[in-house]
């Protein structure tokens, strides 16, 4: 009973968000499915112990793109999964053109004209472009085999129907990391699609790109597709959505269109709380030098990086994708060897050859990819979170788990992580959640810096406020923190100090007025800067 | 197909503390993969007491336990070496060269504790040379080791040719035909002090978080400051050590060493550890169930040899037994998933 009443709050919350339309507050009669391609009604889902979603409503129009807005856990990745076919609904209905269907497996989806691009499509490196566009339902000869010609010139049609210039024929291995995008988004369109979702489209690409996929996205409406898209940027989710629907917790908060609500309400609707201090930025108590890192080389990486970093201070490292930012930290934490070049931590000269030699020094590493290097997704929280900090919550190499869940609640109570219970899988969190899992983790080693590259990507705005408020606390406590980022909001609201990046090197050192949007971009592009740095 | 499962799933909604856990330990226990094993192994052993009037006999249990020990010694370093995502298929040449070199130290006029520690030293070399090919030039393991299980019962072939080493000293025979006491035989007792130090190191131990961490996530495990390379050449040690202790129970249970001892063990290994539930794509499993799957094995070749079956037609018992317990939980959830 207490989902009843959390419900009447939130509704009386936000009166003015909530338009009178087709859709409308909750559990209501059923929806007027007016015009819409596809739509949800009171779709319930759950899993053991949690209601996932919560007799939630969504319409799909044609020539439309209905943006799916929330949090990490909102639930809107299951509505996706139920959309296509792998999660089934426990309650409500699917209407396809006002009729109720059901899609039993991800074929009967695409059958209907339910197709995805998603956050991370699976494509095969050693099939060509045309393979992997057509796998699975390749054009066949009449002996029934794979009538390779057709499959290339058609691959070649849609790929050219996107404004794609691939050659059909070339392995994916061959391609780069945007033109494999579009042979994901090529795939999607293979097959009728009345119905495209496109699960944070954006999240990997360059501006360039992302303004193509904009292009793409009208081209779509213009097909008369019913687009659902979802993304954590409100600047796109301004520009291309024609309506947009908010679920906060598994419930359905509000719907309309997008022209009719501002940024701000937006916001309030999908956290349930005003976010006005998104970059918690307190004045730095910078104290002395910690870290100095004197000519580090990589043959192929990186050259000549020196810098220091003091207590307390958030050092920004802003560049471009490939500038040699990650690859440069990892090498400090001794994941990879520099060809020459020295650390110095509190005035010693510190070799490190391997993480755990990092850990020991007190120089930890929160990487961006949570999923491979960052946390061990089938292991539960707390074995994760005690991973780098055994020899604590140990006695002679035996282990003692009371410690190790006392460790673990110490610090994922302070970064408010939300689980089911401490032994539960990483794998079964959210995003935001995940990372807030592995922040504990390094945080639990009581390191004297740590290093967090890009940690508020692909998480919600909930978590990366809670992140940033976080690192602003740290440092205030007198950890250094270097956050590698490539947002330019983030790296200008956290940092006291920006280090940019070019092909590998050091372009400039940017502090008070010199850190504005635009000396960060012209560093990191290489374009011509007045006054460079000396 | 073309979907892709991601890994973001529901959220608990509830605000507040997070328990430590929802299940009470015993209560996972309870409806875990050794629990049903360990019925499997209930009904085996009453199926053999109705189906032979000689199985319910202390003396023939005892003897039983010989189909298992010796191979059950390498299953439980090899259930660690699984759970880490590696695997050694050379053990059971390992032991034909450790006994080979036991033989010749035998000739040379040594006696039982030069034997002894020349077998374990042997198993020790083996398995350090299987690691150093498996961390150090970073060569997979399934290759390294087809590969070191020609060499290794090759250079026994070329040592012993048709020939056989026996006339091992009368006090060697106290590994492999001893009696503790009553009818609790040596090689049992060192199963049971293996199986009880082995399921400490792998569940109580940091040792032990490391092997599963490894086994989930070997990139995830290295940026955590779990020395990978350190970590997999200690397990190949170990599985080779654990090869030296059978190659000692085995040669002094035959009393003598032909190239062709235990061949074909290896595979024997890898069962007893798949039908304990480790996982062979590594990160899961336990070392209660390799023992209850050493019984269970045990069990159904004494059965079998009870009731005269040949050995081969064992082999195909032995083959649908695995099959069939693996593949029974899953036709279970189907079913349950349907109805």
């Amino acid at each position: 009973m207490r989902d009843a009443g959390r419900r009447v709050t939130a509704a009386r919350s936000y009166p003015p968000q909530i338009k009178t339309g087709p859709i409308m507050g909750t559990g209501q009669g059923p929806v007027a499915a007016q015009g819409a391609v596809l739509a949800l009604d009171r779709i319930i889902k759950t899993f053991p112990g949690v209601t996932a979603l919560d007799q939630v409503q969504l319409e799909l129009h044609a020539g439309e793109v209905t943006s799916l807005i929330g949090e990490n856990g909102a639930g809107k990745s299951t509505v996706v999964k139920i959309l296509t076919g792998i999660y089934q609904p426990d309650g409500g209905q699917i209407l396809l053109d006002g009729q109720p269907v059901s899609f039993p497996t991800a074929q009967a989806a695409s059958g209907a004209g339910v197709t995805a691009i998603h956050q991370e499509t699976v494509l095969f490196e050693e099939l060509t472009v045309a393979e992997n566009i057509f796998i699975g339902h390749a054009p066949r000869t009449r002996f029934g085999l794979i009538d390779t010609a057709e499959m290339r010139r058609r691959a070649g049609q849609i790929l050219s129907s996107i404004g794609a210039e691939i050659d059909p024929g070339v392995k994916l291995k061959d391609l780069g990391i945007a033109s494999r995008h579009l042979v994901a988004i090529g795939r999607a369109l293979s097959v009728e699609a009345r119905v495209v979702i496109m699960d944070e489209p954006t999240a990997a690409l360059s501006q360039k790109e992302i303004e193509e996929l904009y292009e793409l996205v009208e081209t779509l409406k213009a097909q008369g597709k019913a687009i659902l898209f979802i993304s954590h940027k409100f600047d796109e989710i301004f520009r291309i959505s024609d309506r947009y629907t908010v679920f906060r917790d598994g419930q359905f908060v509000g719907a309309g269109r997008i022209d009719e609500i501002s940024e701000s309400d937006l916001v309030k609707m999908m956290v349930g709380r005003s976010v006005d201090q998104i970059f918690p930025k307190r004045e730095a108590q910078v104290g002395e030098e910690v870290l100095k890192v004197v000519g580090y080389s990589h043959p192929t990486e990186f050259e000549d990086i020196n810098f220091t970093l003091r207590r307390g201070e958030i050092l920004g490292f802003y560049g471009l994708v490939g500038a040699g930012r990650s690859e440069f930290m990892q090498s400090l934490i001794g994941i990879t060897k520099p060809s020459k070049g020295a650390v110095k931590l509190e005035d010693h000269v510190t070799i490190i050859r391997s993480p755990a030699e990092a850990i020991e020094a007190g120089i930890v590493y929160v990487p961006e990819d949570r999923g491979k290097q960052g946390a061990i997704l089938d292991l539960p929280i707390f074995q994760n979170v005690t991973l780098p900090s055994l020899g604590e919550t140990s006695n002679r190499g035996f282990i003692r788990m009371a410690e190790e869940f006392a460790l673990t609640r110490q610090y994922t109570e302070r970064l408010d992580l939300r689980a089911a219970s401490l032994d539960t899988t990483v794998g079964s969190l959210s995003g935001g959640n995940q990372q807030k899992v592995v922040i504990a983790k390094w945080l639990a080693t009581r390191p004297k810096v740590i290093i967090l590259d890009e940690p508020t990507k692909g998480i919600d705005i909930g978590s990366k406020a809670a992140v940033h408020e976080f690192m602003s606390e740290l440092a205030a406590e007198g950890l250094s923190v270097i956050m590698v980022s490539s947002e330019i909001p983030e790296i200008l609201g956290m940092s006291d100090r920006v280090i940019v990046m070019r092909e590998g090197r050091i372009a400039a050192e940017l502090e008070g007025e010199d850190l504005t949007p635009e000396t960060l971009v012209r560093h990191a592009a290489g374009i011509g800067v007045k006054g460079e740095a000396a | 197909m073309s979907l892709a499962e991601t890994t973001s799933a529901p959220e608990a909604r509830a605000r507040g503390p997070v328990p430590d856990r929802l299940r009470a330990p015993w209560e996972a226990k309870l409806k875990s993969w050794e629990s049903l094993l360990l019925v499997v192994a209930i009904g085996i052993f009453i199926l053999n007491s109705f189906a032979s009037p000689y199985f319910l006999n202390a003396w023939n249990l005892s003897d039983a336990t010989f189909n298992f020990t010796e191979k059950a010694m390498i299953a439980f370093a090899m259930a660690l070496l699984i759970i880490a995502g590696e695997i050694d298929l050379s053990v059971a040449s390992i032991i034909a060269l450790a006994s080979t070199a036991m033989g010749l130290v035998m000739e040379a006029g040594f006696g039982t504790p030069a034997i002894v520690a020349t077998g374990l030293a042997t198993g020790l070399i083996c398995g350090a040379f299987n690691g150093v090919l498996v961390t150090r030039l970073g060569l997979p393991s399934i290759v390294v080791t087809i590969g070191t299980m020609s060499l290794f019962r090759g250079i026994s072939y070329i040592v012993l040719g048709d020939g056989a080493f026996r006339g091992y000293p009368s006090d060697f025979a106290f590994f492999g035909q001893g009696y503790a006491f009553w009818v609790i035989s040596v090689e049992l007792v060192i199963f049971a002090v293996l199986a009880v130090i082995y399921g400490v190191v792998l569940h109580k131990t940091n040792f032990g978080r490391a092997v599963y961490a490894i086994g989930n996530n070997a990139t995830g495990a290295l940026f955590s400051g779990i020395r990978v390379a350190r970590v997999k050449m200690i397990l190949f040690l170990l599985t080779g050590l654990m090869s030296g202790v059978a190659a000692v129970c085995l040669t002094s249970r035959l009393g003598s060493t032909r190239p062709s001892i235990a061949s074909g063990m290896e595979l024997e290994v890898v069962t007893m550890v798949v039908l304990g539930g480790v996982n062979i794509l590594g990160g899961s499993g336990s070392i209660p169930g390799v023992v209850i799957a050493a019984f269970v094995m045990g069990l159904v070749t004494f059965g079998l040899g009870l009731l005269n079956v040949p050995g081969i037609v064992m082999s195909i018992f032995i083959g649908l037994l695995l099959i069939g317990v693996i593949a029974l939980p899953r036709l279970w959830a189907k079913l349950r998933g349907k109805a």
